[in-house]
């Protein structure tokens, strides 16, 4: 039971495949139903390091500043992210805000840290502490960060506000936009049975 | 042998739904954890399709509050409006948008309810144990996976519109009832696709092969 066996089985159909050697950064599928079966690994993890240091970076700034503005005879409002959810949460809509808040903030927030705090840790060829925990976290949270959902949301809300009111596109808008490109970027670089087998490697050297 | 696509489920393998490791299934009526991060293996998805069913019908239900009430009420001066989603599109429409009301009744009205039905679908072959066409099958759910969470979409349209749209006396939005429907929608079929499990499609398959062996 020690020795991993050298095989995969594919998530969507089972069919039991050998891995084949491929250049780094090109997607492996399934011979059966095409599913994705992996990523080839690049030598290290340092280019999806990058990708989400400077994530978390444009992260703060798009909840710090004002996303769009609104200019009507005289009186002017903005708002960010934060403040959107705020409104949300003050008109009584409390299931809708806290959706908007896990799926636009909370979920893409932890995605970064814990992203950063791997790569970090299998950067110096060490395994993160609570390792598979985080995983497990990493896997179960994926699917509910929808900020390029969000970033379509802000476009359709500002065109249709252009009708009856002068719109201030704000800094968080452009951030927005970056930061989706960034995160689609970290995600491509980063390959999660790549890091299972990182983390198992240096565990073995760990403990001979 | 060769030629025959196995199956790890076939060679007595069960592959981790966390790490993705292969190893041996434990025997018969115990359970077994991985080796390598000692999650509990399952050789499918448990009550994969018994799961999906409840989360769709709840889906199903839901579908009807979100398009009938209003998701968006406009206050102004001069008098109050209460929108739909298809009243939205019909709206951006009318204003000259085409290209958005497109992309709005895509996301919010069509792929919702082509993605209940491409589940429902899914259900029932995998529940008849069908062996048609398994990898348009596999490929409809990719789909249905990839393409959910674009529903989104409005509920984001509305928050920014209420956030954004608080001028006093000349006009005011506040978000319907509607929305938390349609939000309901796209949560439940969210649950409901990852319930699925896409490896039910081909199992059919591989009985067929070994009885005919």
């Amino acid at each position: 039971m020690s020795n991993p066996l050298p095989l995969i089985a594919c998530h969507e159909c089972d069919l039991l495949q050998r891995e084949v050697p491929a250049p780094p950064g090109r997607v492996v599928r399934c011979g059966r139903c095409g599913a994705e079966l992996y990523r080839s690994a690049h030598a290290t993890v340092d280019r999806p390091l990058a990708f989400s240091l400077a994530a978390a970076v444009l992260f703060i700034v798009a909840n710090a500043y004002p996303i769009v503005g609104l200019a009507m005879q005289g009186t002017r409002k903005e708002t960010t992210l934060l403040g959107a959810v705020h409104a949300l949460w003050s008109q009584e809509m409390h299931l809708i805000s806290a959706l908007v808040f896990l799926t636009t903030l909370l979920v893409p927030a932890i995605e970064l840290a814990v992203m950063i705090h791997l790569l970090l840790a299998l950067q110096r060829g060490r395994t993160p502490a609570g390792f598979t925990q985080i995983m497990r976290v990493l896997q179960s949270v994926s699917p509910w960060g929808m900020v390029e959902v969000f970033m379509l949301g802000i476009l359709v809300a500002l065109v249709k506000l252009t009708h009856f009111a002068q719109v201030i596109p704000g800094i968080a808008l452009w951030t927005f936009g970056a930061l989706i490109l960034l995160m689609a970027a970290a995600a491509a670089s980063f390959d999660i049975r790549d890091v299972w087998d990182r983390a198992s490697r240096t565990r073995r050297e760990d403990s001979p | 042998m060769s030629g025959t696509p196995l199956t790890a489920a076939a060679c007595g393998l069960l592959s981790c739904h966390v790490c993705g490791l292969v190893s041996k299934a434990p025997p018969e009526g115990t359970t077994g954890h991985c080796p390598r991060c000692s999650a509990r293996l399952h050789r499918r998805k448990p009550d994969s399709v018994a799961r999906a069913w409840a989360l769709l019908s709840a889906a199903y239900i839901m579908y009807l509050p979100a398009n009938l009430l209003p998701i968006m009420e406009t206050g102004s001066l001069f008098g109050s409006q209460n929108d739909t989603i298809l009243s939205g599109v019909i709206y951006l429409w009318h204003s000259g948008s085409w290209d958005l009301a497109v992309v709005v009744f895509i996301a919010s009205i069509m792929v919702p309810f082509l993605k209940m039905v491409a589940l429902t679908l899914l259900l029932v072959s995998v529940q008849r144990r069908a062996s048609w066409l398994p990898v348009q099958r596999t490929k409809l759910y990719r789909l249905v996976e990839l393409v959910g969470r674009w529903s989104m979409l409005d509920i984001y349209v509305v928050t920014i519109l209420a956030a954004l749209v608080q001028l006093g006396s000349l006009a005011t939005i506040t978000a319907g009832p509607a929305a938390l429907a349609f939000g309901a929608v796209v949560v439940l079929t969210m649950f409901a696709a990852l319930q699925f499990d896409p490896r039910l499609i081909w199992d059919p398959l591989q009985k067929e092969r070994t009885e005919h062996d």
